[in-house]
């Protein structure tokens, strides 16, 4: 007996593991059918969710956050239990401000890129026309991850550099017109705007946090609960297409599938850049890799730490002008269901993480850490300034961090 | 009631501005020009936005929405929160809107009421054309696989129809299908 899940994404590479699941039989398998329901900007996806068009989303992060806090629609309960990929964005700037900062045809030390932007930025605020960067959406990680390293850079977001709201696909276009001078976005829209001579990548989000929280599946809570074995089913499907994901061997297969124009409706190469962490950096150039660009399956990478959720809420205080309430830093933490995601796999052997909230950004190096059953090595999780994110201690923080 | 009217179909827009124009005290805005949005909405300073659903722009609307001074703040769609049916039935036709906090609601629905008929309208206009199309397209492939069979046996039109009703009915396709491999196969062979 089969069941079905309508599931709403936008066409980005990191929307792979539910679409894999679909079109290599691992749904089937769980006795699961789905459709795929695909729009062009979060608010439609977020609204088809909230009005029960579809059953579950591939959602940026904070987006789902910021719906249970009630701050872009009345507020709903909206849960999370399984993360669609770490990382997998970047940051392109026009050849002309890339040429200024020194890029020299790899990914630099974000460090020196902030260093020199903040010079950049000055000298551009002074000629009148201050450097603008956009991000996809207020409510993404792209908008968190640019900010902070902005601000740790000791650039004040919002006064020496302008943030804007642009559209994945329409990216290209602004840097070419110099509607923008630089963008964070995920693939495939930083490899088309390179294709086209309009960007250059100059930083992977990765170098930002090695380990950060990108999209996840969200779902309304009573939705969650009604359909609660396909939702396990789903995570488990999700999980054998991860595996799939992460063998060189089906790269090619898997960039052909989501080139299809039902998908992501763009070029298999182009996408397969992201998946086999290879990027053109800049139009010619020879592909560079990057080992953690786009982070899957590994790790426990799919994962919902609650402490992911809380640094989300933390820079949602940060840069949305919010007073920090515990209440609320609950509720989003509540966002993140890792019971559900253990409840899916626990009769599968896979290793799943005992605790439900970690120290982020702590680990220097591989460290294992204890399971229900045996231990999973972690790798690197660092924020680039050597920062460390505790969740037991959220004020303290906030207040530590610079730029507010 | 200032009404903007956001849509890149020119068509839909212009459907929808029709209906709405039956509306008193209505004045409709209709902008179609993804590059000018922003600052035309701020020049028209509405009580409303409509914009269709597969519009890639809302994502910026929403964020001019929350950080503009320059607008009273419009906010998603939603009018009051008991109006979930409302707003179910302008997503199934594929029309959002934000309407400026406070406006009364008795003000915007039958605004909306109409937008969402003549959303469901335009997408049945869309359809019809479709099958219209896909019809004539139909009739076409079928004309050319008579032309094949009568060129090709030197038999009259009649039993050329004939020929691919009968086949049609021997393997259980629809004519259309028959007529379409007659056309490939004459195709790949080379016929003219």
């Amino acid at each position: 007996m089969s069941e079905d899940l309508a599931i709403g994404f936008l066409p980005l590479v990191d929307a792979c593991l539910p679409i894999l699941a679909h079109e290599h039989g691992f749904a089937e398998e769980e006795g699961l059918r789905l459709r795929f329901i695909r729009d062009v900007s979060w608010a439609t996806v977020l609204d088809r969710l909230l009005y029960g068009h579809t059953d579950a989303a591939h959602l940026i992060a904070p987006l789902a956050i910021a719906t249970a806090l009630g701050r872009s629609r009345p507020a709903q309960p909206l849960a999370a239990p399984f993360v669609l990929g770490l990382n997998g964005n970047a940051i392109s700037l026009r050849p002309d401000l890339a040429e200024s900062i020194g890029f020299d045809g790899t990914l630099g030390d974000p460090r020196q890129i902030g260093a020199a932007l903040a010079i950049e930025a000055a000298r551009r605020r002074k000629g009148g026309r201050p450097i603008r960067l956009g991000v996809v959406h207020r409510y993404s990680s792209h908008n968190y991850m640019v900010r902070y390293w902005l601000a740790a850079c000791g650039i004040v977001p919002d006064k020496d550099i302008e943030l804007v709201t642009v559209a994945p696909p329409f990216i290209a276009d602004a840097l070419d017109s110099g509607e923008i001078d630089g963008a964070c976005v995920g693939e495939p829209w930083n490899s088309v705007a390179v294709d086209r001579g309009a960007g250059v990548i100059v930083l992977a989000t990765a170098q930002i946090w090695r380990r950060g929280v990108e999209k996840v599946l969200a779902m309304r809570e009573p939705v969650l609960d009604e359909k609660r074995p396909q939702v396990e089913a789903l995570i488990r499907a999700m999980r054998k297409a991860g595996s799939h994901f992460v063998d060189p061997a089906n790269w090619d297969e898997n960039a052909a599938v989501l080139a299809r124009p039902a998908y992501l409706d763009q070029d298999a190469a182009l996408i397969r850049r992201a998946i086999s962490d290879h990027l053109v950096l800049r139009q010619g150039d020879r592909p560079v890799h990057y080992s953690d660009f786009m982070f899957q399956y590994r790790e426990a990478a799919n994962f919902p730490w609650v402490s992911q959720a809380q640094w989300l809420y933390t820079q949602m205080v940060r840069w949305d002008a919010l007073e920090f309430r515990a209440e609320d830093a609950r509720t989003a933490g509540k966002v993140f269901r890792p019971d559900i995601y253990r409840s899916a796999l626990k009769d599968i052997g896979e290793s799943l993480p005992g605790a439900s909230s970690k120290v982020e950004g702590s680990l220097r190096g591989l460290t294992q850490v204890g399971t229900q059953s045996g231990s999973i090595t972690l790798g690197k999780d660092g924020f680039f300034d050597d920062r460390i994110f505790d969740p037991d201690d959220l004020e303290a923080y906030l207040k530590a961090l610079p730029g507010r | 009631m200032r009404v903007a009217v956001v849509d890149e179909s020119a068509l839909r827009a212009s459907i929808i501005e029709e209906g709405l124009a039956e509306l008193d005290g209505c004045e409709i805005f209709t902008l179609t020009d993804r590059k000018a949005l922003l600052a035309q909405l701020e020049r028209i300073d509405p009580d409303i936005v409509l914009i269709d659903l597969g519009n890639p722009s809302r994502d910026v609307l929403e964020e001019y929405f929350a950080v503009s001074r320059a607008l009273a703040r419009p906010i998603a769609m939603f009018v009051d929160q008991s109006d979930d049916d409302a707003i179910a039935a302008s997503i199934d036709a594929g029309v959002s809107a934000y309407v400026v906090d406070g406006l009364a609601s008795n003000r915007i629905r039958p605004l909306l009421d109409l937008a969402i008929r003549r959303f469901n309208a335009f997408s049945r206009l869309q359809s019809d054309l479709a099958e219209a199309k896909g019809k004539l397209a139909e009739r076409d492939m079928v004309d050319r696989a008579k032309r094949i069979l009568m060129d090709s046996r030197s038999i009259g039109e009649p039993e050329a129809y004939a020929e691919l009703r009968r086949k049609a009915m021997n393997s259980n396709r629809r004519i259309v299908e028959i007529a379409e491999a007659v056309v490939t196969a004459h195709d790949l062979i080379g016929g003219q």
